[in-house]
C-alpha cells in the first residue's frame, strides 16, 4: 500500500518535472531589439551575452571570467558608456549558465542571439564548449568572443579570440626550457590530459625541440579524470634518469595529484627536474600549494607580478570589487579586455551591428593590464609573452619577456598539417585558410 | 632484481589504493547484494572529513599536535561516512531490497545530491548536520533502557534531539568563526596537505618508495586484517555471514537480520570514509573526487568474484600490476628484443590511457571465460 503510493508519487514527479521543462523550453518569444531607449530618447541601453559554466566542473574556472567580464561592464558604464551616434548606451547584461555540458552552450547561445538578440557573446573555456558553439554562430552569422589560450588550428570569420595561440605561448616557453632554464640542453618529457589541447600542443613542442636539436625522451596522457599518475613517475624517471624538463598540459585536478605525487617521488628542481606547465596560474597554485610548485615554470601573457601602474590597477580594482582573497590570472585579463575591444570596435564603427563591428574590430589597439595589444586581421590578438618562475609566495617571478607583443598565428607554423597556411578574414580572397 | 622489486611496489601501491576504495563495497556489494552508486560520495565524504580535520588542528590550540591530524582524520572519516551511510540504508535502500534495479537509479540519486550538498553548504554546516545526526543516533544509545521505555520516552528521545541539534548549531557556528576556509559554500576543490612526516620519499636500493604510498599500503593492510578478523572471529560477524548464507534461516533462529543490515552497511560506508583519507593524500578533495573511483570499485569486486573478499585483495593487486606493467612499458625492459610488430603493439599500449583500455578488455575477457569472476563464491548462492 505504501509502496504503491510512493511509486505514485514518484510518477506524478516525473509528469510534473516533464511538464515544467516543456514549458520552460518552448517560452521562446520573437526577437527582443538589444538597445532601448526611454521615451525621451535618453538613458539608452545595450544589452549583451555572458555565457559561462556556473554549474559543474568548469564552475570553478569560468565563474572568475564572469567576476572580470562585469568588472569592465561596470568600469565602461561608470565611465559613461558606450558611445554610438552621438548616444551613449551603458551596457547591460544578460548570464547563461553553459552547466559545464557542450551540448548546452549551444543551446544557450541559440537563445541569446535569437530571443535576446544581443550583439555580442562573451563566453566560453574549454576547447570542446568553443567547438559546440562555432557551428551556432556561423550559422546565425553572430559574433563571439572567446577568451582562453587554446591550441589554434582554428580561425572563425564569426569568433574573435583574446587567448594566446601556441606561437604566443608554449612556442616561447618550449625555447627558453631548451635554452636557458637550468635544464638546458636536457631531453624532454611531455605530460598531459587525454583531449585535443595537450595533443596538439605536444606535436608542436615535438617538431619544435626536433628543429631546435633537442630529443623528446617520451609522452604520456593521463585519462581525463584519472588521478593514478604512478605508472607516469615510473616512466619518467627511466626516461630521464639525469634531470630534464617536463611540460605539463594536465588540466585541472590532475595537476594536484601530479605535483603531489611527483615531489614525493623525487621529481624536484633541486634534483634537476624542471616543470613547464601551461595550464597553471595564480589561482591553480594557491590551490595546488605553491610548497609544491615552486622552482618550476609557467608561461603566459599576464602574470599578476607584473611590475606596472596598469597591471596593479587591475589586480587592486578586482581585489576591491570581489575580496582581498581573490587573485587575477591571465584568463582573467584576457576576458576583460575583450570586453573592452569589443566597446572600441562598436565605438569606431558608430554601430552595434554585427558586420560593421567585425571590420571595424581588426586594428584596434587597448592598453591592456599585460601592456599593449592588437586586434590581428586573423581575429586573434598581437600579445606580450612571458616566462615566470614560481615562487614561495605563489606567485610568478618573471625571468623573460618579448620586447613587444608577438603577432598570432591561428594555424600554427611548426604543426605539420598547418604550416604553411594562414588566415585573414580582411581579404576577402584570402579567408580563414589560404597558402602563404 | 631491482625492477622486479620497483615494479612489485608499483603494482601494490596502485593495487591498494584501489583495494581500499573497493573494500567497502566489497562487503555492501558482496555479502548485501547492493549495488550501490553512492559508494563513490561517501569516499568524497571521508575525504571533506580530512580536510576540515586538518583545518582544525591548524588552530593555534592544537597546532602542536598537527603532525598527529591523520590518525584522528582516520576514525573521524570512518563515523562520518558511516553515519550517512546508515541513514541512506533506513531511508533509501532498506525499502528497496530485492530490486536491484530501483536500487541502482535511487543511490546514483543519492549520489548526485551528495555531489551538490558538498558543492552548496558551507562545509562547517554540513559539519554541524553530521554531528547532531551522529548525536541523534547515538544518545538514545547511551541512555538507560527505563528511559526509553517508560512513559516518558517520547519526551526523552524528543530531548536527545533538542540537545543533538543545539550541538550541531553550536559545532557549526563555531567552525564557520574560528575557520574562514569552510564559512562559505564553494565548489572550488581543496588541498589536504599531508603533514611533513608524511611526504617525500624513502630511498632503498635505488629505488624511491614515496610515503604517502606507503601509509596507504599500511592503512589498506590494517583494514584488510581488520575486516577479516572481524567477519571470522566477531558474534556478529559470524551473525552477518550467517544472514548473507541464509537469510530466512537465520532468522529463525533469532539472529536480528535488521540489525545486521544496518551494521554491514555502516561497516562498508565506514570503509569508505577511511578510503577518503587515503585518497585525499594523493590528489585534491572535491566534489567530483568519487566519481573517479567508481567504476574500479565495481571492477575490481566483479573481477574478484562478488561474495568473496580475498578475491577482491587479489584482484585489485592483479589490476595494480597489469596497470604498472602495461602502462610503465615494463614490458619493453623485461624483454628488451622483443620481435618489431609485438614491440609496436606494447609500446602502441605503454601510455596511461591506452594501458587502462588494455586493462579493462582484459577483464572483460577474462569475465567470458569466468563470468562470477575470479574466485566465485563457492556453495549456497547469496540471496538476492
Amino acid at each position: 500500500m505504501n509502496f504503491s503510493f510512493s511509486k505514485r508519487l514518484a510518477a506524478g514527479l516525473a509528469a510534473t518535472a516533464v511538464g515544467v521543462s516543456i514549458t520552460a523550453c518552448g517560452g521562446g518569444g520573437e526577437k527582443k531589439s538589444a538597445t532601448k531607449c526611454d521615451e525621451n530618447g535618453e538613458n539608452c541601453t545595450v544589452t549583451v551575452g555572458i555565457l559561462h559554466s556556473l554549474s559543474g566542473t568548469m564552475a570553478i574556472s569560468e565563474s572568475t571570467l564572469v567576476d572580470t567580464e562585469k568588472m569592465a561592464i561596470d568600469e565602461i558604464n561608470a565611465a559613461g558608456g558606450v558611445e554610438v551616434d552621438g548616444k551613449k548606451y551603458k551596457i547591460d547584461s544578460i548570464t547563461e549558465d553553459g552547466a559545464s555540458d557542450w551540448p548546452t552552450f549551444a543551446e544557450k547561445s541559440k537563445k541569446l542571439i535569437d530571443q535576446d538578440g544581443v550583439p555580442v557573446v562573451f563566453g566560453g573555456w574549454t576547447s570542446a564548449s568553443r567547438k559546440a558553439m562555432l557551428p551556432v554562430y556561423e550559422s546565425k552569422d553572430a559574433f563571439l568572443y572567446y577568451p582562453i589560450q587554446y591550441e589554434a588550428q582554428e580561425c572563425s570569420n564569426n569568433i574573435f579570440y583574446t587567448g594566446a595561440t601556441p606561437n604566443q605561448q608554449s612556442e616561447p616557453a618550449t625555447k627558453f626550457m631548451y635554452e636557458k632554464s637550468p635544464a638546458a640542453g636536457k631531453p624532454f618529457f611531455l605530460v598531459g590530459s587525454d583531449y585535443v589541447f595537450p595533443r596538439t600542443s605536444n606535436t608542436i613542442t615535438k617538431s619544435q625541440v626536433e628543429q631546435l636539436g633537442g630529443e623528446v625522451v617520451g609522452e604520456d596522457y593521463l585519462p581525463l579524470g584519472n588521478t593514478e599518475v604512478a605508472p607516469i613517475i615510473v616512466k619518467i624517471k627511466k626516461a630521464l634518469p639525469d634531470g630534464g624538463v617536463i611540460i605539463n598540459t594536465l588540466n585541472g585536478d590532475q595537476n594536484v595529484a601530479f605535483f603531489k605525487q611527483i615531489q614525493d617521488a623525487g621529481i624536484t628542481p633541486a634534483n634537476g627536474y624542471y616543470v613547464m606547465s601551461y595550464s597553471i596560474a595564480e589561482e591553480e597554485i594557491s590551490t595546488i600549494g605553491s610548497e609544491f610548485l615552486e622552482g618550476h615554470y609557467g608561461a603566459w601573457n599576464y602574470m599578476m607580478s607584473i611590475d606596472t601602474p596598469a597591471s596593479k590597477k587591475f589586480a587592486a580594482d578586482f581585489k576591491a570589487k570581489y575580496g582581498s582573497d581573490r587573485q587575477v590570472a591571465d584568463p582573467q585579463e584576457s576576458a576583460y579586455n575583450m570586453v573592452y575591444l569589443w566597446k572600441a570596435a562598436v565605438e569606431k564603427a558608430n554601430s552595434f551591428d554585427d558586420n560593421k563591428v567585425r571590420e571595424a574590430l581588426v586594428g584596434i589597439t587597448f592598453d591592456a593590464p599585460q601592456g599593449p595589444v592588437e586586434v590581428m586581421p586573423n581575429h586573434h590578438l598581437s600579445q606580450t609573452v612571458r616566462i615566470g618562475q614560481i615562487t614561495a609566495d605563489g606567485q610568478f617571478e618573471i625571468l623573460e619577456e618579448t620586447d613587444g607583443p608577438v603577432s598570432p598565428q591561428a594555424w600554427n607554423q611548426i604543426h605539420p598539417d598547418s604550416k604553411g597556411f594562414a588566415c585573414d578574414w580582411t581579404d576577402a580572397n584570402k579567408g580563414g585558410k589560404y597558402k602563404l | 632484481m631491482q625492477l622486479l622489486f620497483e615494479s612489485l611496489f608499483n603494482g601494490v601501491a596502485i593495487g591498494s589504493v584501489l583495494l581500499m576504495a573497493a573494500l567497502g563495497l566489497a562487503i555492501v556489494f558482496g555479502l548485501m547484494g547492493v549495488i550501490n552508486l553512492a559508494h563513490g560520495e561517501l569516499i568524497m565524504l571521508g575525504a571533506y572529513t580530512t580536510y576540515v580535520v586538518q583545518l582544525i588542528f591548524k588552530l593555534p590550540a592544537l597546532q602542536p599536535l598537527y603532525n598527529a591530524y591523520v590518525l584522528v582524520a582516520i576514525p573521524l572519516a570512518f563515523i562520518v561516512s558511516g553515519v550517512v551511510g546508515i541513514l541512506l540504508e533506513r531511508t533509501v535502500i532498506r525499502r528497496l531490497y530485492g530490486n536491484p534495479l530501483e536500487t541502482l537509479l535511487a543511490t546514483w540519486g543519492v549520489s548526485l545530491i551528495l555531489q551538490q550538498f558538498v558543492r552548496s553548504v558551507p562545509l562547517a554546516q554540513a559539519a554541524g548536520v553530521i554531528l547532531a545526526l551522529v548525536m541523534g543516533f547515538g544518545l538514545p544509545l547511551l541512555l538507560p533502557d527505563q528511559l526509553l521505555t517508560g512513559p516518558r520516552a517520547r519526551l526523552v528521545r524528543a530531548g536527545s534531539w533538542a540537545v543533538s541539534a543545539l550541538g550541531g548549531v553550536l559545532l557549526a557556528g563555531g567552525l564557520a568563526s574560528q575557520i574562514s576556509q569552510i564559512a562559505r559554500a564553494t565548489s572550488r576543490n581543496v588541498d589536504v596537505t599531508a603533514p611533513k612526516w608524511m611526504r617525500g620519499g624513502i630511498e632503498w636500493m635505488d629505488i624511491t618508495f614515496p610515503v604517502p604510498r606507503l601509509v596507504i599500503i599500511v592503512m589498506t593492510i590494517i583494514a584488510v586484517v581488520g575486516v577479516i578478523w572481524f567477519l571470522n572471529r566477531s558474534v556478529w560477524g559470524m551473525r552477518i555471514r550467517s544472514v548473507t548464507q541464509n537469510r530466512s534461516m537465520s532468522d529463525c533462529l533469532g539472529i536480528p537480520t535488521d540489525t545486521v543490515d544496518v551494521l554491514t552497511f555502516g561497516i562498508g560506508s565506514g570503509l569508505a570514509g577511511v578510503a577518503g583519507v587515503a585518497v585525499s593524500l594523493l590528489g585534491s578533495v572535491g566534489p567530483n573526487v568519487g566519481t573517479s573511483y567508481i567504476v574500479g570499485c565495481f571492477m575490481v569486486v566483479v573481477l574478484g568474484g562478488v561474495g568473496n573478499l580475498l578475491g577482491t585483495v587479489i584482484a585489485s593487486f592483479a589490476i595494480g600490476l597489469c596497470t604498472d606493467l602495461i602502462g610503465a612499458g615494463r614490458l619493453l625492459t623485461i624483454w628488451p628484443d622483443m620481435p618489431a610488430p609485438l614491440e609496436q603493439v606494447v609500446s602502441f599500449f605503454a601510455t596511461t590511457s591506452m594501458a587502462q583500455v588494455m586493462v579493462f578488455t582484459l577483464i572483460v575477457v577474462l569475465l567470458q571465460f569466468r563470468p562470477a569472476g575470479l574466485f566465485p563464491q563457492k556453495g549456497r548462492m547469496v540471496e538476492a
